[in-house]
């Protein structure tokens, strides 16, 4: 039965692949999208440690700037590296043939990644690389097993190893699991680089709905009109309707 | 004074218009003079509804459609751009992602309606056969919309359910290509939805829309108590259970429309992507024809019919039985006025036999759709074979059980 429905679906979708990937218990990330001064450092982080390799070729620079309340002259001497200018598309200045040579695929845009990942999976994944001498960036991920990408964020971080400890589940089965463990410190400590993580991740979120604010803004006052003109359309309807028996 | 003197105005350029064009005739044949029952209920809104979520994608889809390219190497990144560089773009978007799924939210209440109000029985059977199309060609419309911002959902949604149409013997794969103008799904498969999508299905949408109204105030609308409200009519030859649409279901459906209004808004402006239902996270992926995703489902309001699709086993490697239990499950939708046997129309006056058929249906139809979304398992399979025997047991035995069914009487008037 299993079969024939697994026949079902790789007619159907060719080169489906079935994996748990990254299956683990996500951190919460707790961003406040209200706190501009997380955004804005968040935005800092961001075009120091990120915006090499990816782009968020969505986002002008300007358009950050207006929403996160940094004059313009700031965004053009703290957020753009690359001598373009403020209204420009936040690109890379890597080539793309590169960029997969060197990464072994091409890194992603951060644009909408928040939108995909979502907000915890990014808090999390940039958590949990932990030192694997097999890689070839020495590191591995938790969240994202295998990963290109090697630990961008580890001078603030620090390094991590992993702890295996083998326990017995509920049906007798042997359950590995896997702790990371921080044996060398980063410039941070573990609270600040959590509060930086959440500044980052912040900041992604943002850049994925841009326009997320002004939505709620706007949507409180909407629905405060509709339901003033639902009393007024109720009270002409039972008006009308007052000769109908 | 000021009265009468805009009446003569009035009355002179609709003198001129009615000379030339029946516009005081459609005004009364529909609205003003059109009796409906007065005994409408919650149920009744749904139509309307209907009429205005079209309204409403049919406009923000022609804003969409100027800051939209249909094009494989842009359209993701236009859809991007209009959330972002377009004055009020991520509106007009979310106002159409999330109007594509309440039109079917209104839909199915609108049908569901029909069946406990027996709205498609005798002498409504092709208001119904309208309603049915406009069902069907509003999936069309859905799923080639999908398509269009061109994430990974769009694509592989897309790709799983046009190979669906390659599962037909011998003609199967030629259809398919046929369809995607292309091996693969691909820019040339994009061009074509979107031109289906924003010109040929809208035109046939309204044209449809036209026809189901048109049949509706031939014979005029059915009630909760699935009397006909004609029987009996008063000295002015006016049903005396009937009231003018206009003004009094005019006012009323206004109230309709902003309670729903207030339900719409509460999604376009504080959960646009409604937990992934309306708009799934990996549609935020660009589509990529070398990644397939690890789970791919469609929207929820295909999901019902993509459950069954999944449960009838395949034959020889071939998923055709599925596909074609999956076009059965509509198809039967159809003759739903010739299967049902029962001398009542309303559920008020139908007896528990129905009743308990009715729940049946309607429990599995919502477990399908649950199922449609999940991965599959031994155990879903399992339950996804029981709800499918329901879900076609309904309409199978329905010309049995609605006859033996123990109906009370009808009243000759409507209660209120």
């Amino acid at each position: 039965m299993k079969k024939q429905l697994l026949a079902i679906l790789l007619a159907l979708a060719p080169a489906c692949v079935f994996a748990n990937v990254g299956e683990i218990h996500l951190q919460q990330a707790n961003i406040d999208p209200n706190n501009t001064q997380s955004l804005q450092r968040g935005a800092r982080l961001f075009v120091n440690y990120c915006l090499s390799c990816h782009s968020a070729s969505l986002m002008r620079y300007e358009r950050v700037g207006k929403d996160l309340g940094i004059p313009e002259k700031l965004v053009a001497e703290n957020l753009i590296f690359t001598g373009g200018k403020p209204g420009d598309l936040m690109n890379v200045a890597m080539f793309p043939d590169d960029a997969k040579e060197w990464f072994g695929t091409l890194p992603p845009d951060l644009s909408v990644i928040a939108r995909s990942r979502g907000v915890d999976w990014l808090y999390t994944y940039l958590h949990t690389f932990y030192r694997d001498d097999s890689k070839l960036t020495g590191v591995n991920n938790l969240a994202f097993p295998d990963v290109g990408m090697p630990n961008v964020l580890w001078e603030l971080q620090g390094r991590q190893e992993p702890v295996i400890t083998t326990s017995r589940g509920h049906d007798g089965k042997e359950v590995k699991t896997v702790t990371l463990e921080l044996v060398e410190p980063g410039l941070l400590s573990p609270k600040e680089y959590d509060r930086a993580v959440r500044d980052l991740v912040n900041f992604l979120d943002y850049i994925g709905e841009p326009a997320k604010h002004e939505r709620r803004a706007l949507g409180v006052k909407v629905i405060m009109f509709l339901l003033v003109l639902l009393v007024v359309a109720y009270l002409m309807k039972r008006e009308f309707w007052k000769d109908v028996h | 004074m000021a009265g009468n003197a805009s009446e003569k105005w009035q009355g002179g350029l609709r003198g001129w218009i009615d000379a030339r064009f029946p516009l005081s005739s459609m005004w009364n044949d529909h609205l003003a003079k059109y009796y409906a029952p007065k005994n409408f209920n919650f149920w009744y809104f749904f139509g309307s509804l209907a009429l205005l979520v079209l309204v409403l994608q049919i406009v923000t889809g022609i804003w969409l459609t100027m800051n939209y390219k249909p094009d494989a190497a842009l359209a993701f990144n236009s859809v991007e751009y209009i959330m972002r560089d377009v004055n009020w773009g991520w509106l007009i978007r979310y106002m159409h992602s999330t109007g594509a799924s309440a039109f079917f939210i209104v839909v199915y209440l609108h049908m569901f309606r029909g069946l406990i109000y027996g709205s498609f029985k005798k002498p409504r059977e092709l208001i119904w056969i309208f309603g049915m199309i406009i069902y069907v060609v509003l999936m069309a419309e859905a799923f080639m919309g999908y398509l269009l911002p061109w994430g990974q959902m769009s694509y592989w949604g897309a790709q799983v359910i046009i190979n669906l149409f390659g599962a037909i013997p011998g003609i199967g794969e030629t259809v398919a290509i046929w369809i995607r103008g292309d091996y693969v799904v691909a820019d040339a498969t994009l061009n074509r939805f979107f031109a289906f999508h924003v010109v040929a299905v809208p035109i046939v949408l309204l044209a449809l829309v036209v026809l189901h109204i048109l049949a509706l105030h031939e014979v005029g609308s059915n009630n909760p108590d699935g009397i006909e409200i004609k029987k009996n009519k008063g000295p002015d030859g006016n049903p005396i259970d009937g009231i003018p649409f206009h003004p009094y279901y005019t006012v009323k459906d206004i109230v309709g429309v902003i309670v729903f209004l207030i339900f719409f808004s509460i999604v376009v402006f504080f959960m646009p992507e409604m937990g992934g239902y309306f708009i799934e996270a990996n549609n935020f992926v660009p589509a990529d024809s070398l990644k397939t995703p690890v789970h791919i489902a469609p929207l929820w309001y295909f999901t019902p019919f993509y459950a069954i699709l999944r449960a009838v086993p395949s034959i020889g490697g071939s998923s055709f039985p599925g596909v074609l239990a999956m076009a059965l499950a509509i198809l039967v939708l159809f003759f739903l006025p010739w299967l049902d046997r029962s001398p009542v129309k309303s559920i008020r006056y139908r007896g528990n036999l129905y009743k308990a058929w009715l729940a049946a249906f309607v429990i599995s139809f919502f477990i399908l759709g649950w199922l449609g979304m999940e991965a599959p398992t031994e155990l879903y399979t399992l339950i996804s074979r029981i709800c499918t025997a329901i879900y076609f047991a309904f309409f199978l035995f329905m010309p049995f059980y609605t006859r033996m069914d123990k109906t009370k009487p009808v009243p000759d008037r409507v209660t209120s």
